[in-house]
């Protein structure tokens, strides 16, 4: 087991490297960093100065062993666009983009599961036609049209609930939450089901395909054969085996929420590390490009180690592949 | 016995296709004829924009501040019909929407061709050769499928923007669209590609001309490719409504196409601004074409894989 | 009068496809007494697995009993209500299907599996449910039952699983088991031992046994009476010694007739004359292949001790022109890894192949001779054709690629000669594959063969896939070409019956090592290893009917 995580860990190292690197690559090569930095008026001796004092004359290599090593003490320069270091930007944005991010995923777990294993056992049921048509529905429509409908009737209409921002915020610590005031809640509502919609969809789709890959295997059939119960088949022996492949998957889906959030956010003007990322890219500033990249790539490797262990819990012909030292 | 060599029933071609299954399930799912309706309507009034718009929303001359902001259905202040209205200078909504779903099929058929061909390519070598090319090629492709595409595409995007001096960008900004968007979406065609052809590889059929001594390239083109078209296929399909929706949602954000050729992601972006004072139709009618372009694409695929996997019926 | 376990009367089983119904079973009756043994038999499409999962109610979708009626000990069980249906299921029939691999759930142990079973059926509490998993599991033979209660299916070999499979069928004391093909999956040293547990369980427990099964040496060995079906029709019933030495119906006598035996028949090919070694047209010397265990392709950048696998150890035979040498094994004896490496797919780890004087792996001339006299027949004829390719291009393939038609006439001409030669009419040429039966594409894959010319055919289990009677019809198709064009064949087989109809000489391989070869009634008549004298005595064969 401890192998086992032990080799995911290198691979992880080895993924964030690639990503660091890409992130490097776009940090130093896209614009000219000096540009940014030094006033119109500069002179070439300002430039050289600078050129020496940011290092950009080091080798290659030098450079990108400094950046690697920024980047773990979490300094990834200055933001062109808003002159603020960009670790600082994206600390502050951190909490909104991950409170929403965590409630738009329960929302597609709970939803995407039950409603998956509800059509792939009720396979023709009316009810069942009506979600698959649904979540077809679901998936053409865009993102920011799901948000921009929502917001037009339950804001616009019906003044229910607000159609941007993050409400009242309480500071807890460096966290600043949205999570314990009414306003800051029913701020949530919209940018979490816009969120999750999409998620929830996929979800659903995957748990009902394998689920119905599941119920046609030969070791369901033969669970029919000795008298189980259909309860006893279907959440005990179908799902389970289910689970195995979509663990993986979903807890991908999971983990490409934070960067889909980029869509709901600029939407709803959310002020989460999305909208950052957005605006940064539309006025090419490449510090922050870099760090959110360098950001992302991290979050999905921790939620694919998670998943890995998950597996490892799961299924024991791993278990057993594992001691075996492959 | 069962096998002796039967004569085979004289029917011809056309009938042996009628008769064929992908036929029967599209004749048996009256949401499937309907899609595909819709999809051929949209992508006709799409290619032919120029021959059937009533007008020209981007000739500056024929543009008349007068008639801004006509509700649908209603004649102008400049006594001139607007079908589904106009925006605020003026432009007929639907031509603009004709003249957008064009952008938007354009941009997103040639990423998805583009992703297509990279996609296949890369997955056909990693399948068949295998060992260190197949282990980098999945693994980025991996990586890739674990971000969303938006992301991708919009990395992809800032960083031609920091690359492409600024007076080019207008005209580069299409293609540098279309790159991104397939960029973004290689991954998908390249995974399901390479385990088809893993399956095909090992089948005797391909030993057959290995034992024969023909050329890996010819097995790869004429034995391997033939056979895993079909997947090929549902995800092109349903990538085709993926991109117009990345499309979209990029010139949604601002970062797609220029404002000179406005796509239907364009035009929503556009029609949000006027949705709180009232004049929705700037905003609905390219929302509702979007989402029928989109949906009865998706419809479309969804049809073809069942259609060519019975099994998951 | 005792009233029979099972009762069949008139069933009809329809299949809506499409637009049309297909009747799988059409009008089949019979009965099953209390503790007897009926082997229901038939090729493939005959119903009889159809008729298994109706009698325990697990007809998918969208099949249907539409007529008829099934008894178990005189009451209606067909028009049961699914819930009354499932608790028939287990408790008063059991079942055991045909592939041990997929039958258990892999998550779930295989005491948890057990239990579970018990305890659905019968009122005992979680220790005796247990104590009566591994007393069960004792009785199938499985050795250190306790300890092993608490494995996960994938920690038991293909033998094992099965016999945990049958334990779990006769768990709850059913009256009938229905055994679906219950060793088709298995080798045939394997194969024995399962009949026997399958049959020691069921008499322990008193349970009936309606044993479906393609495989008439099987029914001939385990079998009371003999049901026999074709197209969905009881074709012929009565005692198994009756059935197979004096069938009645036409059907049952041609289907007898096409069974191979291991026991000599008259007329068989004549021994081998004695060849010198030196001078045999294929010979293989010393060939051997190792294959590295799983490493992923970045560990294997790192170098290490690497675990190796010897597939094939020192394996040395050789075949005259124009005659057959039968290699023989069991699953993972590495039969197939040769096949490989003499028609070049695998390159061999040492040894050598020669071809007529032409080492095959010598790169260059060696290797154009290869390509030009060497062809293969393979096991499975679905996936040995492109199935998008016309069958007159996969059969022109092999001459256009290595050049030997000039144009198209002549490449249809020659196309059209083949399929003549493999008795198929020529008119097929414009069809795809899909539209054959397996014995049809067999012919085809032959055709294709033949069709680059060559001397040297190595077959791999070419009628393993197919019923018995194409089989036989596919053999004599063989054997009719090797005379015609002087062909040399290697017939890789685990069918020891087929290898004793067809070869001038055998070998026999097993773990990757070739324990025995010479003349073919040498070998079959006196074994002198002991694994051949295994495989021999395990062999269910139709004479050894008792």
């Amino acid at each position: 087991m401890l192998a086992f995580i032990a080799r995911r860990l290198m691979q992880s190292v080895i993924v964030m490297l690639v990503v660091a690197f890409i992130a490097f690559l776009v940090f130093r090569y896209v614009g000219d960093p000096l540009a940014n930095l030094l006033s119109q008026d500069a002179t070439m001796a300002d430039y050289e100065e600078a050129r020496e004092r940011l290092g950009l004359n080091q080798p290659f290599y030098v450079q990108f062993y400094h950046f690697v090593v920024n980047a773990l003490q979490g300094q990834f320069g200055v933001s062109y666009r808003l002159q603020q270091p960009v670790s600082q930007l994206i600390l502050e944005r951190l909490p909104a983009t991950i409170e929403l991010a965590v409630a738009s995923s329960i929302i597609a777990l709970v939803f995407g599961v039950f409603l998956g294993v509800y059509t792939a056992l009720k396979q023709r049921a009316f009810s069942t036609g009506v979600i698959m048509t649904l979540s077809l529905i679901g998936v053409s429509l865009p993102t920011f049209l799901i948000g921009i409908g929502l917001i037009y009737v339950f804001a616009v209409e019906l003044k229910w609930l607000p159609s941007f921002g993050r409400g009242e915020v309480i500071q807890i610590g460096w966290w600043r939450t949205g999570l314990l005031t009414q306003s800051g809640l029913r701020s949530l509502i919209l940018p979490a089901i816009t969120l999750s919609l999409f998620q929830l969809t996929l979800i659903m789709r995957l748990v009902r395909a394998e689920m119905m890959e599941v119920l046609r295997t030969d070791y369901i059939r033969f669970a029919r054969a000795r008298g189980l119960s259909s309860r006893a088949i279907n959440f005990g022996h179908a799902l389970k085996n289910t689970m195995v492949p979509v663990i993986t998957i979903t807890g991908l889906q999971l983990g490409s929420v934070i960067a889909f959030a980029i869509i709901t956010e600029t939407v709803f003007q959310w002020p989460g590390v999305g909208s950052l990322f957005v605006n940064s890219v539309a006025a090419v500033d490449v510090p922050v490009m870099a760090a959110y990249l360098v950001f992302v790539a991290l979050v999905f490797v921790i939620i694919n180690l998670i998943v890995d262990i998950l597996y490892f819990i799961v299924d024991p012909r791993l278990r057993d592949g594992a001691k075996s030292g492959r | 016995m069962t096998d002796l060599p039967q004569s085979p029933p004289k029917t011809s071609r056309w009938k042996t296709f009628l008769r064929s299954d992908i036929v029967w399930s599209y004749r048996r799912s009256p949401v499937t004829v309907v899609a595909s309706i819709v999809a051929f309507l949209l992508i006709f009034m799409a290619v032919f924009a120029p021959l059937l718009a009533p007008y020209n929303p981007f000739n500056p001359a024929t543009l008349n501040l007068m008639d801004g902001f006509t509700p649908p259905n209603s004649s102008s202040m400049g006594g001139r019909y607007f079908t589904l209205g106009t925006d605020s200078q003026g432009r007929d909504v639907l031509s603009t929407i004709m003249y957008g779903s064009r952008v938007s099929l354009f941009v997103g058929a040639m990423a998805t061709l583009f992703a297509m061909v990279m996609g296949v390519g890369l997955g056909l070598v990693a399948g068949y050769v295998g060992g260190l090319w197949d282990a980098v090629i999945m693994r980025v492709a991996d990586v890739q499928l674990s971000f969303p595409a938006i992301l991708i595409a919009l990395l992809i995007f800032g960083v031609a923007r920091g690359i492409i001096p600024p007076n080019q960008q207008e005209g580069a900004a299409i293609w540098v669209l279309i790159i991104a968007i397939g960029l973004a979406n290689w991954a998908q065609f390249a995974r399901t590609v390479r385990g088809a052809t893993m399956v095909e590889r090992q089948k005797d059929y391909v030993a057959a001309a290995r034992i024969l001594g023909v050329n890996p390239f010819i097995i790869l083109l004429r034995h391997v490719l033939p056979n895993v078209v079909g997947p090929v296929l549902v995800i092109g399909t349903i990538g085709l409504a993926l991109a117009i929706i990345e499309e979209a949602t990029l010139s949604y954000l601002g970062v797609g196409v220029p404002p000179t050729q406005p796509s239907l992601g364009t035009l929503i972006r556009i029609g949000q601004q006027f949705l709180f004072s009232g004049e929705w139709w700037i905003l609905l009618f390219p929302a509702i074409t979007l989402v029928l372009l989109a949906l009865s694409v998706n419809l479309l695929g969804d049809w073809l894989r069942d259609a060519l996997n019975p099994k998951l019926r | 009068m005792t009233t029979p376990v099972l009762s069949i009367r008139d069933l009809v089983v329809d299949f809506p496809f499409h637009d049309e119904v297909f009747r799988a079973v059409n009008g089949v009756s019979f009965d099953i007494m209390p503790g007897e043994v009926v082997g229901v038999v038939g090729e493939s499409g005959a119903g009889k697995s159809m008729t298994g999962s109706a009698v325990i109610g697990l007809i998918e979708r969208p099949g249907r009993i539409s007529s008829g009626e099934i008894r178990l000990k005189g009451e209606r069980i067909d028009n049961l209500s699914e819930p009354e249906k499932a608790k028939l299921r287990g408790k008063r029939i059991g079942m055991v299907f045909q592939d041990p691999l997929t039958s258990l759930n892999p998550l779930y142990t295989v005491g948890r599996q057990l239990v579970e079973t018990i305890r659905a059926h019968l009122p005992l509490n979680e220790a005796e449910a247990r104590q009566k998993a591994i007393d069960l599991l004792t009785e199938a033979g499985i050795p250190k039952a306790a300890e092993r209660i608490d494995s996960y299916p994938h920690q038991f070999s293909g033998g094992m699983r099965q016999r945990v499979v049958i334990a779990l069928a006769i768990a709850a004391e059913p009256e009938l088991i229905i055994a679906d093909e219950p060793t088709s999956a298995l080798d045939v040293s394997v194969q024995a031992q399962i009949i026997k547990v399958l049959k020691k369980l069921c008499t322990n427990h008193g349970a009936a046994v309606m044993l479906i099964t393609h495989d008439m040496g099987v029914i001939a060995q385990t079998a009371d009476r003999l049901v026999v079906m074709h197209h969905g029709k009881v074709v012929e019933t009565g005692t198994v010694g009756d059935i197979i030495r004096r069938p009645r119906e036409p059907y049952t006598v041609k289907l007898i007739d096409s069974i191979p035996t291991i026991e000599r028949k008259e007329g068989q090919i004549a021994a081998a004359t004695p060849a010198n070694d030196d001078s045999a047209y294929v010979q293989v010397k010393n060939l051997v292949r190792d294959f590295e265990l799983g490493r992923g392709s970045f560990t294997k950048l790192i170098p290490g001790k690497v675990e190796m696998f010897r597939a094939v150890s020192d394996v040395s035979f050789s075949i005259p022109k124009g005659q057959t040498f039968g290699l023989v094994g069991e699953s993972g004896s590495g039969k197939s890894t040769c096949a490989k490496m003499i028609v070049g797919l695998v390159r061999p780890s040492s040894g050598h192949i020669t071809v007529d004087g032409h080492d095959i792996w010598a790169g260059g001339a060696g290797h154009k001779e290869r390509r030009k006299r060497v062809q293969m027949i393979f096991q499975d004829p679905y996936a040995s054709l492109n199935p998008r390719w016309r069958v007159k291009d996969i059969i022109a393939e092999p001459m256009r690629t290595l050049g030997l038609a000039r144009n198209k006439t002549e490449v249809e001409h020659r196309v059209a000669e083949l399929l003549n030669k493999v008795r198929l009419d020529p008119s097929v040429m414009r069809k795809f594959p899909h539209e054959f039966s397996g014995g049809q594409r067999q012919r085809i894959a032959i055709a294709r063969a033949l069709s680059s010319q060559p001397e040297f055919i190595v077959c791999d289990e070419p009628t393993s896939a197919l019923d018995v009677s194409v089989q036989a019809q596919v053999l004599d198709l063989m054997s009719e070409l090797q005379s015609e064009f002087g062909l040399t064949y290697l017939l890789i087989s685990h069918n020891l019956a087929v290898v004793r109809q067809m070869s001038t000489s055998v070998g026999v391989l097993h773990n990757g090592v070739l324990v025995e070869r010479g003349p073919t009634d040498a070998i079959f008549d006196s074994p002198q290893a002991d694994y051949t004298r295994m495989l021999l005595d395990a062999v269910p064969d139709i004479s050894k009917v008792a």
